[in-house]
């Protein structure tokens, strides 16, 4: 009985024991292991993300020249100062900035849905049972996996004004524009064509109403083509690897129920692709809008500043007029930007019934 | 809660580490203070090596260089490197923002306020032994806010370039040469033809500026305050306006060239304006084509035109600027300019040498002639951009009023630190 009583009284403490001892101890011990597992990631990111990141916050509210660390005594806080030049103050810098929104603002509007067009139709054809199914895959993908810097000089030379495209264009009897050297937009050629001349008014960010719906230049336009024909591939996959997530009986019931093929693509293939639709176009939105690389060596800029674009002028900003201030508020501006277009197109594309969205988290 | 409490914990000692890492790692980079700047004497460890950062046109430049500084340093025994940068500014600035840029750099009159401006730059140029032998107007355009920053290495000027078979098809002789801007218009209606036009120009400040400064302005006055708007620019632009309109000037960029020496040397076009660089693509790239260079035509109020000039930067950060100095004198030297000039056709920067250059490149005398009646473009923080700006606005000039644009140049002008 004593025993027994012993020994309930040992199971009882036993476990009570534990609960006060053990048990945090085992979940401390998990907690030790986990942060050392994740402490190399975590060392990574802080060194080469957040803490970077947390220095150009730094940098875009200081009067840092370049010159020395931004941390030095004589580095002076200048609160929105450079934003101010970027946003408020009429002057070179916010025209600037102006124009090289304007840019990249036609450069987003015509590549992202374009891309993302495109992209789902060479999935949908690659998707089907042909023969060198392959073939096709790989012939799509392969701009995308060259670099931007090669593909960026070909295209340079194909529309350069005695290149390729124009060749083409004379042999059909046009005349090609000078892709890299004509400074007007395309909308404004073609309203100057039918005799609709720049009027004179008012603005926003220091160009005028019709400077902001001039459209790419043709140097732009050539860049455009160039992004949707690099990233078309790799969306291509994104949308062919979520088509075949889509079981057959699907569209069997579909077919069932009388659909015919473009009803089947709209109504179910369509819908079902939505989240990855989402994907794509969050991709494209956020890439297009750090258009850099091809800039930098296509034309840096130019002519007359028409495929200026915010992550370039960020740049040049920085390292070539050592206005290093107001180069990382443009970053942090380009950010705003991206999260808030990234926003808007969420809301967009949110699905309407309660129970599906569920589904898909 | 305790997780919390330990995730921040955890977190905040992950961020003190790479906090610490980073200031380690970095050594000379962020890290580093300033103070090193501040050191103004040029005096220091004479035997710490030098590196030196060129942008250079070819290999030519890059090997008469590197024999240059080789040979300096044989004589003086102190270690000397030169790179060649891909992108000069950038790596500039990648030098100054790190605390360690090379310790002599090329440098040209366009950017040197942007360097000077915050303190990259040793305003070394008056403890120079050679410093009076320069043209002054090559010391003055390295002259920011009174201080000299750089010794100037070489420079070029604008002159007129004309296709010789085109000028005599013409029906044109020696004696036509314009000197005028009447006889200026005179010969470039007279070489325009269906084939080609009689004046082509890169549409830009860089080259139309050669007008303004014939017309008696310029950007700035002679105090250095902006003076865009003047009347004499508003003549200047006029002029060339009226050239565009009559269709005796085109713009290179209407002719599908990216530069006037292109539509030059693919004769679209019987004459050009620009430096004495287009001797090296006439003879690389265009080697068919004959030409001759003459003065441009004086404008109302006389001879004018632009220079360009090419100078020594020496960083301030550096640690052996006694040894810099000495480099940029041996550099500067007349000998040595003028085995740069034979290596890569560059004009010298100092005078005592410029009738040897003339004897050794007849056909480019006219480039060192207009040294006499060059402006350069001010050397202040920020022009850059105002240039790119006109620039763009020059491009329509055909159809806008030159008052208009010089108006909004003036505006950008006032808005940079010094010239309002």
């Amino acid at each position: 009985m004593e025993t027994v009583m012993a020994r309930a009284a040992g199971t009882t403490s036993a476990p009570a024991r534990s609960a006060t001892r053990r048990g945090p101890g085992i979940r401390g011990r998990d907690g030790v292991a986990g942060w050392l597992f994740t402490a190399p990631v975590l060392v990574i990111l802080g060194l080469f993300l957040v803490l970077p990141i947390a220095m150009a916050a730094w940098v875009s509210v200081s009067s840092w020249s370049g010159l020395g660390s931004p941390f030095s005594s004589t580095v002076k806080f200048v609160g929105g100062a450079n934003y101010a030049a970027l946003l408020a103050k009429p002057g070179l810098a916010q025209s600037d900035f102006g124009t090289s929104l304007r840019n990249n603002a036609w450069y987003v509007l015509l590549v992202v849905p374009v891309q993302t067009a495109v992209s789902l139709l060479l999935a949908v054809l690659v998707n089907r049972r042909i023969a060198g199914q392959g073939a096709f895959r790989t012939a799509y993908y392969f701009p995308s996996v060259t670099s931007s810097v090669a593909i960026t000089v070909i295209f340079l030379f194909l529309f350069s004004a005695s290149g390729t495209v124009n060749a083409v264009i004379g042999w059909l009897g046009g005349t090609g524009p000078g892709w890299f050297t004509e400074t007007r937009g395309v909308v404004q050629l073609l309203l100057q064509a039918v005799g609709v001349h720049a009027p004179a008014g008012n603005g926003f960010l220091g160009l005028t109403w019709f400077d902001w719906v001039a459209g790419p230049s043709p140097a732009m336009l050539v860049f455009i083509v160039m992004a949707i024909f690099t990233t078309s591939g790799t969306f291509m996959l994104i949308y062919l690897a979520a088509l075949q997530q889509i079981a057959e009986e699907i569209d069997e019931a579909a077919v069932m129920d009388g659909a015919g093929p473009w009803k089947r693509f709209w109504y179910v293939t369509l819908p079902m692709l939505r989240p990855t639709t989402f994907t794509v176009v969050t991709l494209g939105l956020i890439g297009t809008w750090q258009l850099f690389d091809q800039i930098y060596v296509g034309s840096k800029g130019g002519p007359a500043n028409t495929t200026l674009t915010p992550a370039y002028l960020s740049y040049s900003q920085s390292f070539i007029n050592n206005a290093w201030g107001r180069g990382a508020a443009i970053a942090f501006i380009l950010f705003a930007i991206i999260v808030l277009f990234t926003v808007l197109q969420r809301l967009a594309l949110r699905e309407r019934t309660p129970r599906r969205r569920r589904s898909h988290g | 809660m305790k997780i919390t409490r330990r995730a921040l914990l955890a977190a905040g000692a992950v961020l003190t580490a790479t906090a610490t890492l980073a200031a380690c790692s970095s050594g000379g980079g962020f890290g580093s203070p300033a103070a090193s700047a501040s050191s103004s004497a040029v005096s220091s460890d004479n035997h710490q090596p030098l590196t030196i950062l060129i942008g250079t046109s070819g290999d030519a430049e890059t090997n008469a260089v590197k024999d240059s500084v080789a040979a300096w340093s044989k004589q003086s025994g102190t270690q000397a490197t030169v790179n060649v940068a891909s992108d000069l500014g950038q790596q500039l600035s990648q030098g100054f923002a790190g605390g360690n840029p090379p310790d002599l750099f090329y440098v040209t009159n366009d950017s040197v306020a942007t360097y000077a401006s915050n303190g990259s730059l040793e305003p070394y140029v008056t403890q120079l032994k050679n410093k009076d032998s320069f043209y002054p107007s090559l010391v003055k355009a390295f002259t920011v806010n009174g201080k000299e920053y750089a010794a100037p290495k070489d420079f070029s000027t604008l002159a007129l370039v004309i296709n010789t078979d085109m000028w005599t098809a013409a029906g044109l002789t020696d004696k036509d040469y314009p000197t005028t801007w009447d006889q200026l218009e005179q010969v470039a209606q007279k070489l325009t033809t269906p084939q080609h036009v009689g004046l082509a120009v890169s549409g830009q400040f860089e080259r139309l500026g050669v007008f303004m400064a014939e017309a008696g302005g310029w950007l700035v006055d002679d105090n250095g305050k902006a003076a865009a708007s003047s009347d004499a620019n508003v003549q200047g632009l006029t002029y060339a306006k009226k050239l565009l309109s009559e269709g005796a000037m085109k713009y290179s960029s209407q002719l599908g060239a990216g530069w006037g020496g292109e539509a030059f040397g693919t004769q679209k076009a019987a004459m050009t304006i620009e430096g004495n660089w287009i001797s090296g693509a006439m003879t690389k790239d265009y080697s068919s084509v004959k030409y001759k260079v003459v003065k441009l035509p004086a404008g109302p109020k006389g001879e004018g035109t632009i220079q360009y000039d090419g100078g020594w930067g020496m960083a301030s950060q550096s640690k052996n600027k006694g040894g810099a100095l000495d480099l940029v004198t041996y550099l500067t030297q007349p000998d040595q300019q003028l085995g740069f000039a034979k290596a890569f056709g560059v004009m010298p920067s100092v005078q005592s040498i410029a009738d040897q250059w003339k004897q050794q490149f007849p056909e480019q005398t006219a480039f060192l002639d207009g040294a006499a009646s060059s402006k350069s473009i001010p050397s202040v923080a920020g022009i850059s951009d105002v240039i790119k700006n006109f620039d763009s606005q020059l491009d329509g000039l055909s159809s806008t009023d030159p008052k208009q644009i010089l108006d909004k140049v003036q505006t950008n002008l006032q808005a940079l630190p010094g010239l309002s």
